[in-house]
């Protein structure tokens, strides 16, 4: 893992101080540029915005999308949550990390694919559901499942 | 906490509010509360409890537990009484089966992820968690582990298998003086909140959510030393559980009772409760009403006091013939005859004013009051100093001659008022920091600030604190920037003209406004000398002129240099330009060094000035004193400590009583003071440790700490606060007792039995003091002087409706440049200060566990100068002046500016004054400890002087072990 130069990571911080209330979007740009929010830029986040490091820590640890290490090449998240627990959710999300002989947040030896945990993708009417990348998938079975890791390259 | 031992400070549950009335009914009570007041505050007003556990009233509300919910008519549901303010005409039920049922509901769930160790707990009996289960009625947590599932929580470290619990953390007992123990939180967050809101540091944050949260100091990783924590003890203090915990309490156990008293480091004067256990004093809390710092408190007043109980701590008087033998142990008898027999001696010998006296600001006024009093009443001369001579002389002088008074023009709450503050040469995050924290607190309120200091300082940048404007000029240019500011004002035509018309002389305004008119003032023509951008400076002076209320708050950094007392009056004149004097959140404010180096001053401890800054040249003032103590008293005013020094060396100066002041480490060119201490006859110290000035002492007399006596210290605001005594002198005497033997012991007669009567005797005869008895400090709390018939109940804000003189007086400042120049050899200015876990020559702090916090003193450089001289971080240095030289450890940074070093002062092994010159402000002596020319370069150890110096300490420092 390479860390990102000072010198990116300043150009986002100058991108996105002129906004009202600018952590967020900074942290949602880092974490598109780099894949994640290094802790290199810990120190300028919180200079620029002259906030403690505390702080910093305190939003970037509420949000579970934000993570201190660059993920695989695609991230899988299979919904946990109740209407799709109601119908299997649970099932084939043991099922899927079995497979692939990880746990949560574990990426395969690959680096293909990062399995997460979502807490709900808004598709209880086709539940159960799942997301690569960018892209919910509702109605997820065995076979929806294998082909959404194949094309993911798991 | 602790509600139930002094029911005075009941927590209200929110802060207090300001506003038109508004009238309500709670429980059938009708209550009448200022408008915007929460309603859990107001059913506190009308003395009815509201569970609670988030709420505490330094805090704003924050809804978090619902413990304090109730109804109230006409609303839905139940709100939380903490986040809802009152309106006219509420009517509010806090205990129905309702509520009472919601309540219970929700301590369940906070019981079922805490431990119910309470019998073991360290805050059993301290406990706001147990206080509200018994008040809600808790008797029953029917949560139970699922069927074959285990109950997930935070604070078992193992489950029934002895698996290790994952959610368990350990205790982090990082800090020498709390600990954290999440296994016990109830994420309340009044921790964070209390470090934002309070202290302004934002060291600490929730991490996760939900189930996840978790206290965390700093980033991830971080334990409470490594985080930004100052440990100014506000979340421990606020923690409603044992979660984060005094060492101390969990050690000694829950206090039985408490003594209000004075803190003993620093200028800001908290007033703390001294908590006991029997006669254990086992825990220091700031005290909600003390009028300075309103339950704030910093690391040294709330944990470091340790220092009483040292082990170096000497309890028995000592003498010796000569200071190359060792000290004999002897009886106070013998002690107080040897000394006595010694300084009349040399009166005899060499003349009445062969001896004198050094007054202490670090003991009460009536310790010092009676020890310049020794002198002029016993010793028959004016030769008593002060340790003021070396920090704020020049305010008492600048400040006499521009208004008047020789004070601070306002109290502590004026901060609160201010829209632009100006702080010169001081960094109070550091040397006062209950007072930063208010000025921090204003600031992200929205005020201003302008910095004028060579080093970028915690206040220029740190969390949501910024300064508009830092001017960081090179050290020794006070003047010709204040003038500078001044000129803009007057040039740009900025100043308050209806203020000077009516309170200044207009005509010796005109003369000023002619004078700082002249170009050479003006930004651009200084620049080259201080090295302040023109532009931000006249930026500066705009702001400061038309921004609002103008303050102005200054340090050492303005008072410690060869025009010391020049820039105290330009910044006077600042003041009085912008008509910036006499309402809250205005004025001039001198930040005290010392805890009562304000009182030193006052009761009369420099050679030139009776009690009340009255000159001895005056025959009236002399004959009010002359009545009281039954004595002829010296017109000419005394020996300055400068000139007891040089007397010494010339061998007309031979004896010393130096009361609680290490003069040889703090006063500057440590090589001439010891060779003035060295040529004395009959040094008698008077301290708790065997100091370095006690290296040359021929007696010494055990000293008792700020616990053990009774009197009175006045802080940086005028204020006089009550100290109490909370442990009988370990030594056998209060200091005044000690003082008052040995004046006895050379024939005075003196009959105090307590210090209420000494203050009875500063109050007949001290005009500013005339109204200050003990009864009034009882009643009042603490009283602000001048406090008088005129103004019986003490003067919060000085000047409101004219100067103290009359006509404010405007005086030129003319910049003169330092005789301590840099050149080829030099080529660096040092400058010297304060860290904030040490105090002053660290005798006290260096002795508590503060220091882990700094153990030795650092050299500060600019990464650019440690480059050209091969240095890294962390090697030995040698630091060298004309003066002399040590070595000592460098640290790089980019605080100071290229060209500037800065080091502090608390070590003895490291002696900064070692460095530092005998140059000192034109009109008080205050040594220029500000600025030095020296030259730094790679070492590989000790300088032959400070192994000399070692040497010559530990040969000084023998005690003979005591003849039974």
């Amino acid at each position: 893992m390479t860390t990102p130069a000072p010198d990116d990571i300043q150009a986002i911080l100058t991108e996105h101080l002129h906004l009202e209330g600018p952590l967020l979007p900074i942290l949602h740009a880092m974490q598109d540029s780099f894949g994640y929010i290094p802790e290199a830029a810990h120190r300028h986040i919180a200079e620029a915005l002259n906030i403690s490091r505390a702080e910093l820590h305190g939003v970037i640890s509420f949000y579970h999308d934000f993570r201190a290490n660059p993920a695989g090449r695609h991230v899988l998240k299979i919904c946990r949550a109740e209407a799709c627990q109601a119908v299997g959710g649970t099932a084939l999300a043991d099922a899927t990390l079995t497979k692939l002989g990880l746990d949560w947040h574990g990426t395969t030896a690959n680096g293909a694919v990062t399995v997460e945990p979502v807490y709900c993708l808004g598709l209880c009417a086709c539940a159960p559901a799942a997301m690569l990348d960018d892209r919910v998938v509702g109605r997820m079975d065995a076979a929806r499942m294998d082909a959404l890791l194949a094309e993911a390259g798991a | 906490m602790k509600d139930f031992i002094i029911p005075k400070d009941r927590d209200m549950g929110t802060p207090a509010k300001a506003g038109a009335s508004v009238t309500l009914e709670i429980d059938g009570v009708a209550v009448t509360v200022p408008e915007g007041t929460s309603v859990l505050r107001a059913a506190a007003e009308a003395g009815i409890s509201i569970p609670k556990l988030c709420a505490s009233d330094n805090l704003e509300a924050f809804g978090s537990c619902r413990l304090c919910v109730v109804e109230i008519e006409g609303r839905r549901g139940t709100p939380a009484s903490c986040t809802t303010p009152v309106t006219p005409g509420m009517v509010v039920h806090t205990g129905s089966s309702k509520v009472g049922k919601i309540r219970r509901g929700v301590m369940e769930l906070y019981i079922s992820d805490h431990p119910l160790d309470c019998l073991t707990c360290s805050a059993n009996g301290d406990c706001e968690l147990q206080d509200m289960a018994g008040a809600v009625g808790l008797r029953d947590v029917r949560y139970d582990a699922p069927e074959k599932g285990v109950m997930v929580n935070h604070f078992e470290a193992r489950n029934t298998s002895g698996e290790a619990n994952p959610e368990w953390l350990p205790k982090d007992d990082s800090n020498p003086y709390f600990s954290y123990d999440p296994s016990k939180c109830i994420v309340c967050n009044r921790c964070v909140r209390a470090c934002e809101e309070v202290q302004g540091t934002f060291a600490l944050t929730i991490q996760g959510r939900g189930f996840d949260s978790r206290v965390s100091a700093g980033n991830a990783g971080d334990d409470f030393l490594a985080s930004d924590c100052v440990s100014c003890g506000a979340c421990v203090q606020t923690c409603p559980t044992a979660t984060l915990q005094e060492k101390s309490i969990i050690e000694l156990g829950t206090p039985d009772r408490s003594v209000i008293t004075t803190c003993a480091y620093c200028g800001v004067g908290c007033s703390f409760k001294a908590e006991m256990n029997g006669d254990t004093l086992v825990r220091m809390t700031p005290y909600k009403h003390g009028k300075a710092n309103h339950g704030h408190s910093c690391v040294k007043g709330r944990f470091a006091y340790g220092y009483a109980h040292h082990k170096d701590r000497i309890l028995k008087p000592m003498i010796r013939e000569r200071i190359d033998q060792p000290w004999r142990e002897v009886d106070w008898d013998e002690a107080l005859r040897f000394a006595a027999t010694r300084m009349r001696g040399l009166q005899e010998k060499y003349g009445k004013k062969s001896i004198g006296v050094i007054t202490s600001s670090r003991c009460t006024n009536e310790e010092t009051y009676l020890v310049q009093k020794l002198a002029r009443a016993v010793f028959g001369n004016n030769n008593t100093d002060t340790c003021a001579r070396v920090c704020h002389s020049p305010t008492g002088y600048g400040l006499g001659q521009t208004f008047g008074t020789s004070a601070g023009t306002q109290d502590f709450d004026s901060v609160e008022h201010t829209d632009v503050v100006v702080v010169i040469g001081a960094n109070p995050t550091d040397g006062h920091p209950v007072f930063a924290s208010r000025l921090k607190k204003r600031l992200r309120e929205g005020a201003k600030l302008i910095v004028v200091d060579p080093r970028r300082i915690d206040l220029v940048k740190s969390a949501h604190v910024a300064a508009s404007h830092h001017l960081p000029l090179r050290p020794g240019t006070n003047v010709a920037v204040v003038s500078a500011l001044a000129h803009v004002i007057v040039t740009e035509g900025l100043m308050d003209q209806d203020f000077i018309r009516e309170r200044c002389d207009w005509d010796e305004f005109q003369h000023y406004a002619d004078f700082i008119s002249n170009p050479r003032h003006s930004p651009e023509a200084t620049a080259l000398l201080t090295g302040v951008d023109p532009a931000a400076l006249r930026a500066a002076a705009r702001l400061f002129a038309t921004g609002g209320n103008g303050s102005i708050y200054y340090g050492l950094g303005v008072t410690e240099h060869s025009q010391g007392s020049t820039t105290v009056m330009g910044i006077a004149n600042l003041a009085m330009l912008t008509g910036n004097m006499g309402r809250p959140g205005v004025g001039v404010n001198p930040l005290r060094g010392q805890n009562n180096v304000q009182g030193a001053c006052d009761m009369g401890s420099f050679p030139h000035e009776l009690p009340g800054y009255r000159h001895v040249k005056g025959p009236e003032v002399r004959k009010v004193f002359e009545e009281a103590w039954g004595v002829q008293i010296d017109a000419e005013p005394g020996l300055r400590i400068p000139n007891m020094l040089d007397a010494a060396v010339d061998g007309t100066f031979k004896g010393l009583y130096c009361q609680g002041e290490d003069i040889l480490q703090s006063d500057p060119d440590t090589k001439h003071v010891a060779a003035g201490l060295a040529a004395m006859d009959c040094v008698i110290v008077h301290d708790l440790f065997l100091n370095e000035t006690a290296n040359y002492a021929h007696v010494f007399l055990p000293g008792s700490t700020f616990l053990e006596k009774d009197g009175t210290f006045t802080n940086a605001e005028r204020r006089i606060n009550r100290v109490r005594k909370v442990i009988p002198p370990l030594n056998g005497y209060a200091d005044w007792e000690i003082t008052q033997m040995l004046a006895n012991a050379m024939g005075a007669g003196w009959t105090y039995a307590h210090p209420a009567r000494i203050m009875e005797e500063i109050a007949a005869t001290t005009p500013s003091f005339a109204g200050v008895d003990y009864a009034l400090l009882e009643e009042k709390g603490s009283v602000q002087w001048p406090c008088n018939e005129s103004h019986p109940e003490g003067t919060p804000l000085m000047h409101v409706d004219g100067f103290m003189r009359g006509k404010g007086r405007f005086i030129f400042t003319e910049y003169v440049a330092t005789d301590e120049k840099t050149g080829p050899r030099f080529p660096l200015l040092l400058t010297t200060g304060r860290i904030l876990s040490q105090y002053n020559v660290g005798a006290q702090t260096r002795r508590t566990d503060n220091v882990i916090w700094h153990e030795e003193d650092l050299l500060e450089i600019h990464p650019h100068d440690a480059e050209m001289r091969g240095l890294k971080e962390g090697d030995w240095v040698r630091l060298a002046s004309r003066a002399g030289e040590t070595t000592l450890r460098a640290k790089l940074t980019d605080r100071v500016s290229p060209g500037v070093v800065y080091t502090t002062f608390h070590h003895p092994d490291t002696q900064a004054n070692v460095i530092t010159t005998d140059y000192s402000d034109w009109a008080t002596n205050c040594p220029e400890y500000k600025v030095t020319a020296v030259q730094v370069s790679l070492s590989n150890g000790p300088s032959d002087w400070q192994e000399d110096y070692a040497a010559q300490a530990a040969q000084a420092r023998r005690i003979l072990p005591a003849a039974e």
